[in-house]
């Protein structure tokens, strides 16, 4: 009986027993129904548009702030817009943001964390510096800056700088530029931890390049930090980019994000209150459940929280 | 340790050096340049006399000299002229940066001692309730953007409840002692919690790592209360990461700090440094932004001087 058992759990495999190390963690569990009930709600955008005949960017200034009715079941907006079908595209918009920016920023620290773990010495000096004084910087001035930049300056053609891919892309780019230390810190830490592993040490002695020694030995044996700091890199992602939305450097109307349907919030705290809790009550839990998310992950992977 | 400072102190000013190069760049590349408000204002003025107050300002000039004859003038005391406000740039700064420093004062002292207080207390028994509850708090804390909590406390106190004023900053001499701390409420409340939820992650994870050690072990095993294992065998060890972060936070704590005061209207650094990029006042841009990084940079090496007292292996 005993030898049995054993012999089943020795046959389930590495993820398997990390997700059942994640289903016991309950508010990575609740998080994980949370933001997949939020994927499915800002998808909803496409059907609502088409049934009920809503285009989320027309203002009909006759029906500014009017309150919740069939067909417009949050009421209308200050410029007269559809405030649930402009949540779930900005909610699109948000995510969107909140995942590319995630990657490239990531790739980025991915890459300069491996190559200081890896190499260590002067180079790992000069990198680490870099980052130190990078996340010293009181970053937000720095993203408006970024944000304020007139890209035909940069060459840019003008239809292009005045475009919403470009608005898009630009907090992609910036944010990413900014947002990439907090993974090269734990990317070297990790490399520094499997560098002189016995058996990276077997393959470098047997003469592999410092490029194959990264992608094969140690990428994968630190996917997992990894995966949890690119987890809690989208949250801090998706703040930034509302930030930046409000402030008016970010997503430019008519597109909604999350943060520019705040934009005119000051005054819609006293006028229209609830224009102004949904938005932001919004990206509250978005980024509370990814960072639940990466908390539960962090334990599903950790060898030491068997139980 | 002198050497450690040192050390610190010239990487402070090589980031400052690389820093104000860079934001010299950028501040270039946005739109408008210093001359547009004057061409406008002159419907008149040929392309001739365009190119000729160019060549005054040096505008004409490469980036390489315009920035080095701007650091050459920085060094001496003169940041130039503010445009927006027809003083010079010192005189604006002057006063905002009081009015930042503060705000962002106030709030960490309260963050840090909130953050020490919960998490020790969630640091007591892990997985407890006081340590669900507590930690669902942090987890709030760091997902709530700044600028909506802001909005809600306006919300709440100053439209529902008509408790605090919503914005602005009241003068001691003509308000009162009260008025002025009643307008310093809501700002420094809403930057101190935006920060506490971080710290007490922190403070919670390290005082847990400690309490596992050996010496703790020791410490109670030789009978001592358990209050003081906590507090003094514990605290000061746990406290050496903790001071690590806490240092590196200023930076982010300025960046609150832009929010608050943008929500608040206090006219403070962040504040200023907003308005000035939106209506294209370079001088003052520039020179703010360069005074926020001081400001992080000098809170850095302050904590650095922290750091070395806590865990004396530093100084030697």
């Amino acid at each position: 009986m005993s030898a049995t058992m054993m012999k089943t759990e020795a046959a389930i495999g590495v993820w398997r027993l990390r997700w059942r190390r994640f289903r016991k963690h309950r508010t990575g569990m609740i998080s994980l129904v949370i933001l997949a009930a939020l994927i499915l709600f800002v998808l909803a955008a496409y059907p609502m548009q088409w049934l009920l005949g809503i285009d989320p960017n027309a203002a009909d200034l006759f029906s500014r702030f009017d309150p919740p009715s069939p067909g417009h079941y949050l009421g209308m907006d200050e410029a007269g817009r559809d405030v649930l079908v402009r949540l779930m595209i900005g909610g699109q918009i948000s995510l969107l943001v909140g995942i590319l920016a995630t990657l490239i920023g990531g790739m980025v620290g991915v890459a300069i964390g491996i190559s200081a773990g890896y190499f260590g010495g002067k180079v790992d000096n000069a990198l680490m510096r870099f980052t130190d004084g990078m996340i010293a910087l009181p970053l937000l001035p720095l993203l408006i800056v970024l944000g304020a930049i007139d890209l035909t300056k940069l060459g840019f053609s003008q239809d292009f700088a005045r475009s919403g891919a470009a608005g898009f892309w630009r907090i992609v780019v910036i944010i990413s530029i900014v947002d990439w230390t907090a993974i090269a810190r734990l990317v070297r830490a990790a490399t520094l931890q499997i560098r002189e592993r016995d058996y990276v040490r077997a393959a470098r002695a047997a003469g592999a390049s410092a490029w194959y020694m990264m992608a094969t030995h140690i990428l994968p044996n630190i996917a997992t930090p990894i995966i949890v700091s690119f987890t809690l890199t989208v949250g801090r992602v998706i703040l930034s980019e509302s930030v930046l939305s409000f402030l008016g450097f970010g997503i430019v109307p008519p597109t909604p994000s999350w943060g520019n349907m705040l934009n005119n919030a000051q005054e819609l705290v006293t006028t229209a209150p609830a224009l102004a809790v949904y938005p932001g009550l919004l990206i509250f839990i978005t980024v509370i459940a990814v960072n639940f998310l990466g908390d539960g992950l962090q334990h599903a992977f950790d060898p030491r929280s068997e139980r | 340790m002198r050497r450690f400072i040192l050390q610190r102190i010239g990487q402070a000013a090589l980031v400052l050096l690389v820093m104000s190069f860079v934001i010299y760049s950028l501040i270039g590349l946005m739109p408008g340049d210093p001359l547009d408000v004057m061409i406008a204002s002159n419907p008149g003025a040929t392309p001739e006399v365009v190119a000729r107050l160019r060549a005054i300002y040096g505008l004409d000039q490469p980036l390489m000299y315009r920035y080095g004859h701007w650091l050459l003038a920085a060094v001496q005391g003169d940041l130039g002229f503010s445009r927006t406000h027809s003083q010079p740039v010192l005189e604006v700064l002057a006063p905002a940066l009081w009015v930042t420093c503060k705000l962002m004062l106030a709030s960490f002292v309260i963050s840090v001692s909130l953050s020490l207080i919960l998490g020790i207390s969630a640091a007591l028994r892990p997985g407890g309730i006081v340590d669900g509850i507590i930690n669902l708090g942090a987890f709030a804390g760091i997902s709530v953007p700044v600028f909506w909590l802001a909005l809600m406390m306006i919300l709440v106190f100053a439209v529902k409840l008509h408790l605090l004023p919503a914005s602005g900053i009241a003068n001691i001499d003509d308000g009162g002692f009260v008025d002025h701390l009643r307008h310093l409420i809501m700002p420094v409340a809403t930057l101190a919690l935006a920060n506490t939820g971080g710290f007490t992650r922190f403070v919670r994870a390290s005082m847990i790592e400690t309490l596992r050690m050996d010496h703790i072990r020791t410490a109670r095993a030789k009978g001592n209360a358990e209050g003081r294992v906590v507090l003094v065998h514990a605290l000061r060890n746990a406290m050496i990461p903790v001071v690590t972060v806490m240092a590196l936070s200023f930076g982010t704590l300025f960046s609150g700090a832009l929010l608050t005061e943008t929500m608040f209207a206090q006219p403070g650094m962040g504040k200023m440094i907003y308005d000035s990029i939106l209506s294209n006042d370079f001088n003052l841009a520039l020179s703010g932004l360069l005074f926020a990084t001081l400001v992080t940079l000098l809170s850095n090496l302050a904590a650095d001087l922290a750091y070395g007292w806590l865990d004396p292996r530093m100084s030697r």
